[in-house]
């Protein structure tokens, strides 16, 4: 079995995974504090994954980052940067992709916490920063936990828009879940079990070390 | 010395109320205020630590204005640094009893006298969660007074104590709050309790 797309799915998670956690905590954050139209607009937005199929989320990236036109042009003649069949193309898509699943749990807990919490911490003297950091973080830590397991497992398991703007070159955008559907179509059922098996694991163990971190915390990562 | 005087507009379920209040408080005075549920007597507590801001109004502390409706100042909740005693405590459930007074305030020979002057050395290192009711209330008094706030606004701070342990507390605050000249309202439902170290009363009542 050839390890690479194995490898390959782990480094994207990971950076992915990292990335959305850097965006994820002020944006989560901003979204929890009211409700304005631009709030709402926004969190409509990064909510359409979840729901959109993802070949057309692939296609529409495909279509923006071509390099032949528009901003995929700019960037290629400017910077010499390619998102379409790369590795930083798919960091992209999977970034857009998972985002709800990062911010969904971190919102959410945000918004469960007293409104006092962070009153009283004013009343003190300290920063909207310092008080995030200091007070609401560290209490919201269970729910954190969650959407960086979420989001990497989602991440993980990605297929649609991963082929679409990255396609299928090996050591490059040939994730696993990718390996799995080049060995059945080349009825390699084998080697696609294999990867399937490792995913399936692999997944299943994070998902329950989630949990059992959450046990009296949590009941579900989707609740 | 603080001048305040207030309008708010009160949403009670369907009904629209109106806050109209005015306050004058010597420096190092109590004030309590009292009155009826839902009048609006936490919401003026807030507006003064600048949590909430009212239609009109303009507050005064020491001859520095922290509100100013008309000339549109309205100084932060960091800025006046009110001590604050929610009445639901707001206890941060990640910090023990001495890291929230740690995360207050850095001068480490105060922090142990407040411990010591309300009998909660013993349980410093406890999380909220682990205090009782009364521990967790007298800790929220004294992370308000960690920062030796000028003004000091308590809402319901003693309803979880015990006559005898009220007594004791409200003595000992009584002598920090005289030596830091710390001028002080309080909301009570029993003002009565409170007559003999207040200066003034405020009745609060929906308009």
């Amino acid at each position: 079995m050839d390890w690479a797309p194995i490898w390959l799915s782990l480094k994207l998670a990971t950076i992915t995974t990292l990335l959305l956690l850097v965006i994820g905590l002020p944006l989560a954050y901003w979204l929890s504090k009211g409700r304005s139209v631009v709030r709402v607009m926004l969190e409509a937005l990064i909510t359409m994954p979840l729901v959109l199929p993802p070949s057309v989320l692939g296609f529409y990236l495909l279509v923006a980052f071509s390099p032949r036109h528009g901003i995929g042009a700019w960037l290629a003649h400017t910077f010499n940067i390619q998102f379409v069949f790369s590795f930083p193309g798919l960091v992209l898509a999977s970034v857009i992709y998972s985002m709800p699943f990062m911010i969904g749990p971190i919102k959410s807990a945000l918004q469960q916490l007293p409104i006092s919490l962070a009153q009283a911490s004013y009343t003190l003297g300290k920063t909207e920063r310092e008080t995030f950091v200091k007070v609401l973080l560290p209490n919201i830590k269970s729910s954190v936990l969650t959407a960086i397991v979420m989001t990497f497992a989602h991440t993980l398991g990605e297929f649609g828009v991963v082929l679409m703007i990255g396609g299928n070159i090996p050591g490059v955008t040939k994730v696993a879940s990718i390996a799995i559907y080049d060995s059945v179509e080349g009825m390699d059922y084998h080697t696609a079990n294999n990867y399937s098996l490792l995913l399936f694991a692999f997944t299943f163990v994070i998902v329950t070390v989630v949990f059992i971190f959450n046990r009296n915390k949590i009941k579900s990562p989707l609740e | 010395m603080i001048t305040a005087e207030i309008h708010k507009k009160l949403n009670a379920g369907s009904n629209e109320t109106g806050l109209h209040i005015k306050l004058q408080a010597d420096k190092g005075s109590i004030t309590v205020i009292h009155g009826p549920s839902g009048a609006g007597k936490t919401t003026f507590l807030k507006i003064l630590a600048g949590l909430t801001t009212p239609e009109r109004g303009t507050i005064t502390v020491d001859g520095q204005v922290w509100l100013d409706t008309v000339n549109c100042i309205n100084l932060s909740p960091q800025k006046r640094r009110t001590g604050f005693v929610f009445q639901q405590y707001a206890l941060f459930p990640n910090m023990t009893a001495r890291q929230h007074l740690e995360y207050a305030t850095t001068d480490a020979q105060w922090i142990e006298r407040l411990l010591k002057t309300t009998n909660l050395a013993l349980f410093a290192d406890r999380k909220p969660e682990y205090l009782s009711g009364g521990q967790q209330q007298r800790l929220a008094i004294l992370r308000a007074m960690a920062i030796k706030p000028d003004l000091l606004l308590m809402d319901e701070p003693f309803s979880a104590l015990d006559t005898p342990t009220k007594t004791n507390l409200v003595t000992d605050l009584k002598q920090l709050w005289d030596e830091l000249q710390t001028t002080v309202v309080i909301v009570s439902h029993y003002p009565q309790e409170l007559t003999a170290i207040a200066a003034s009363e405020l009745y609060i009542g929906a308009v």
